[in-house]
């Protein structure tokens, strides 16, 4: 088999599920939806790797094969294939996918067990991942917008998984909006593209850009910012990220795949997929560097004080994807599918370890009122600190070697690239603030009773309820009921959670400054035609910075630890002594405010004018009144012709034949 | 003989019958009315047929005459029951088919 | 010459009272013999127009078959009067006078200018023209199928009239 064909394969396996699972929604019994589900992705997972081996075997300037399975669209100038492309990046990306998905498929199988949607659910699941591996597998702009909407469309159905709930249908529907939002920017970039390259296909895309535009050429610009306001709305970068942090409405292992391991992560990828655009445009490459640097910074002050457990993660995610796109920006392209890789094994484990506790607190997800699992949950205490340690950067585990990498890089750029790395070692401090505030508040200090239950061996869940509101779930289509399970108690959590935390402690060796190189020369071939594939920071620089990380990194783990554990009432003093601060970052520096006043409000405005004004008076009154009186006063002048009357009608005819002698009468004459 | 003159004679048996049709109420005569419109235009088949010399105007005719044989059969069929059900025989009483 | 004008007048005001006799006589009866007699005085206008088939055909089917059916039904529904209703609606008089227009536009039509084609003597015509032999071979030779679908007509016809006019327990009842 070649290696395409093993491309093929990838999508294949969760395609085939998803049709499985959505045809057979009524027939398959017990968990044998999710097994399914399981196996199609753990097919996909060993096809990826097979993809990996045969991709080795090939010469390294011939490691990117394009394979078309028909042509989707022949018109004049334009050719469109249905074709994936394999190369070093799409097998990385495949991997991640894959293999993250595979372990959040079993760990689902017990977190969603007693749900009412199971099949449904994981019909969506299987849906997600051949939509995301479409995406990195494309090979032309047309498949990838095709990828790229189906994954939007697939995160709108997991969202609103629990439907009945108002908040995650309102969720769902911000998410999609938002995403087609960033549709439209990929698309009318894709154009813009066309229009000067005349194709539709990278290769031939990025061949001809540096012969057509001129480095920063105004149209080039455009595009690269077009794309990335696509990027943006799917990596939930400043502006467009409010959606994130809604849509942990959805499960939480749909939090762990699409919003932290998978989805979010679409938008660097496509970066670098697109790397020789922006390496001809720097300037919009500048602009997405200092949004990824705004984004990491901002959404780790705000992770520093919201009390929600998932959305601290969600907000850990923005602030860690802009750390990603801070890296591909400034061309460090290693080093951000590094940070990719390991984020997606830290964050994954993170959210199956809140998953956890959510479910042990029945569905209770404010920290304020978790406290002390330490005891009763000693696994799940043990991986989420694992998960914590590596986003906080602690010394030598995954996050510490790929963030510093990725600001190593940023600092090498010298220049005013120095302030976005300064802003990058603030943020850091913080994410080891925070990250170990959710440690310290969830497992350490007083247990909660629900705790102290636990602790005894047995938990009995309250029937679900929503609580933003207080009100009892409606349980006919989802929500996991009493018997549900927590990661504690159930094999298959345990299994999926015990090999992301190995991952989490040691994928950071495959990337040691001077000792090992092993991603950045796996990916060499896909990004040899970079410019800047040479400049390496020195490895002098990279282990300062990594020395410099470790300080901030425990100097910020020791903060938390003081104000948590030492000092316990510290933040609450804090919080009042500054209120105003407090309020701005509780309030998520007022984005959503903002927007509801700037789009929402104007909208619903012109909305309620045309409803009012256009719909009724003009579309009701004029056209469908006007259309319905003349059908009305016509029908009812045939009526009275049809007076049932012999005759009557004799009389017509006859009328009509004089009618017609007379006008030929006139005619001949 | 002018073939005209048998034209003109048609035209008015055509329009006799005509005028019987919308001023009798009594279907039966109703009928007989379309027969007289039938035959002025039979008059006027063969009269065309003479004009020239052509047979396909008698065979024109001849259907003609199979069509109002049937709509004969059918007609009075029709007469007939409306009288078995008691319905008043009269094309102005029976007008159930106003829109 | 003359004796060919003379039949066609005769024949001519024949037919025509006829036709006024089917439309203004009161008795229904009395029409149907009106309609008779315009039928046999119509068979002599076809004989003058070389049409001797047909003119057979119209004496011996049309006024002899039809008419008897016409007869037989006029006295089983009962040949009375026209309903006596108050002779009212427009049509009493506007019928006429729509008819009157189409006979006016027909005639300026058929002996005005227009139609100056007409005005001919025919063309002559050889010795079989009308005749039996001649109408046959027309009928199973040039117009078999119009021949053909004319029989069908006749026999959907035929059960129609049965359909309509037999017996039907169910209905008689409920009118009853």
């Amino acid at each position: 088999m070649t290696v395409t064909s093993y491309g093929w394969v990838v999508l294949a396996f969760p395609l085939a599920g998803m049709l499985v699972c959505a045809l057979g929604y009524r027939k398959l019994p017990g968990h044998s939806a999710g097994w399914i589900g399981s196996l199609a992705i753990l097919g996909s997972f060993v096809a990826s790797i097979l993809m990996l081996l045969e991709l080795e075997h090939l010469p390294t300037e011939e490691r990117e094969v394009v394979d078309s399975a028909f042509t989707y669209l022949q018109t004049a100038g334009m050719d469109v294939d249905l074709s994936i492309l394999v190369d070093p990046l799409s097998v990385f990306m495949c991997l991640v996918v894959s293999g993250i998905s595979f372990l959040i498929h079993v760990y689902s199988i017990g977190y969603m067990d007693g749900d009412e949607g199971f099949v449904r659910y994981f019909a969506y699941l299987n849906y997600f991942v051949f939509s995301m591996l479409l995406l990195v597998l494309a090979a032309n702009f047309v498949l990838l917008i095709v990828g790229w909407a189906f994954v939007g469309a697939a995160s709108y159905l997991l969202i609103s998984y629990w439907y009945r709930r108002e908040s995650a249908t309102a969720a769902g529907i911000k998410a999609f909006v938002i995403n087609v939002v960033g549709d439209v920017g990929l698309v009318i970039g894709a154009f813009l593209l066309f229009d000067a390259t005349a194709a539709l296909d990278f290769a031939t895309v990025f061949e001809r850009t540096p012969e057509v535009f001129a480095t920063n050429d105004g149209q080039l610009v455009a595009a690269c910012l077009l794309l990335l306001v696509g990027a943006f709305a799917k990596s939930a970068q400043i502006p467009l990220h409010t959606w994130l942090p809604d849509a942990m409405e959805g499960p939480t292992p749909v939090s762990a795949l699409i919003h932290a391991a998978t989805m979010v992560t679409a938008g660097v990828y496509l970066i670098a997929r697109m790397h020789p655009l922006f390496e001809q445009a720097p300037a919009a490459a500048d602009v997405s560097a200092i949004i990824g640097a705004t984004t990491l910074f901002v959404a780790a002050t705000i992770a520093l004080v919201v009390t929600d457990l998932k959305r601290v993660i969600a907000y850990s995610t923005m602030s860690q994807i802009g750390y990603m796109v801070l890296g591909v920006s400034v061309f460090a392209y290693g080093a951000g599918m590094f940070h990719l890789m390991t984020h997606a094994f830290f964050k994954a484990l993170l959210f199956m370890g809140a998953g956890s506790v959510i479910a042990a607190m029945g569905n209770e997800q404010s920290l304020d009122r978790m406290g002390g699992f330490r005891k009763a949950m000693p696994f799940t205490y043990a991986t989420f600190t694992i998960g914590a340690l590596a986003l906080a950067g602690f010394p030598l585990m995954s996050g510490f070697f790929s963030k510093d990498e990725i600001l190593a890089y940023t600092f090498n750029r010298g220049g005013l690239y120095v302030i976005l790395g300064v802003v990058g070692y603030a943020a850091a401090a913080m994410t080891a603030f925070y990250a170990f505030r959710m440690v310290f508040r969830v497992f350490h200090g007083e247990p909660v009773p629900e705790a102290r239950e636990l602790e005894g061996g047995h938990l009995v869940h309250a029937d679900p309820v929503n609580p933003a509101t207080g009100e009892p779930e409606d349980t006919d289509v989802g929500f996991p009921g009493s018997e549900h399970h927590i990661a504690e108690r159930e094999a298959g959590m345990k299994a999926a959670m015990g090999p992301l935390a190995l991952l989490a402690i040691v994928a950071g060796f495959v990337q040691i400054p001077g000792v090992t190189d092993v991603l950045e020369h796996f990916l060499e071939p896909t990004f040899a035609d970079s410019h800047y594939v040479h400049e390496h920071p020195s490895d002098s620089a990279e282990w300062l910075g990594l020395a410099v990380g470790a300080l901030i990194s425990i100097a910020g783990i020791a903060g938390a630890w003081f104000v948590y554990i030492r000092q316990p009432g510290t933040t609450g003093r804090l919080a009042e002594r500054f209120a105003g601060v407090h309020d701005f970052l509780a309030s998520k520096w007022y984005f959503d405010e903002l927007y509801d006043r700037t789009v929402v409000q104007p909208f619903a405005a012109t909305g309620r004018f045309g409803r009012t004004v256009i719909e009724s008076a003009f579309v009701q009154g004029v056209i469908v009144g006007g259309t319905v009186g003349i059908v009305r006063a016509g029908s009812s002048f045939a009526r009275s012709i049809q007076t049932g009357e012999l005759r009557a009608y004799a009389a017509l005819l006859l009328i009509g034949v004089s009618g017609l002698v007379l006008y030929f009468l006139i005619v001949a004459s | 003989m002018d073939v005209s003159w048998f034209l003109v004679l048609s035209a008015f048996i055509f329009c006799i019958g005509a005028a019987g049709v919308m001023s009798r109420r009594n279907p039966l005569v109703v009928l007989l009315c379309l027969e007289l419109m039938l035959n002025g235009g039979n008059l006027a088949l063969v009269a065309f047929a003479r004009m020239h010399g052509d047979g396909g105007g008698q065979i024109f005719a001849l259907i003609v005459m199979v069509i109002a044989a049937c709509e004969v059969a059918v007609g009075l069929g029709i007469i007939v029951a409306i009288f078995r059900r008691r319905l008043p025989v009269d094309v102005d009483e029976l007008s159930d088919l106003r829109g | 010459m003359w004796f060919e004008q003379l039949m066609f007048f005769l024949a001519g005001i024949g037919a025509l009272g006829g036709a006024v006799g089917v439309v203004a006589l009161r008795n229904p009866f009395y029409s149907v013999l009106a309609l008779v007699a315009h039928l046999i005085f119509l068979a002599v206008l076809f004989l003058l127009l070389q049409a001797e088939f047909l003119a057979a055909a119209q004496v011996v089917v049309y006024a002899g078959a039809v008419m008897v059916l016409y007869v037989f039904v006029v006295a089983y529904v009962g040949g009375s009067d026209e309903p006596l209703r108050p002779e009212g609606g427009a049509l009493r008089v506007l019928g006429p006078m729509f008819a009157f227009v189409l006979v006016v536009e027909l005639c300026i039509a058929l002996l005005g200018s227009s139609l100056s084609l007409i005005d001919s003597q025919g063309t002559g015509v050889q010795a079989q023209f009308g005749s039996p032999a001649e109408i046959g071979s027309l009928l199973l030779q040039k117009f078999l199928v119009p021949f053909e679908a004319a029989s069908y007509l006749l026999l959907v016809a035929a059960v129609g009239a049965v359909v309509l006019a037999r017996k039907r327990r169910g209905l008689e009842e409920e009118t009853a």
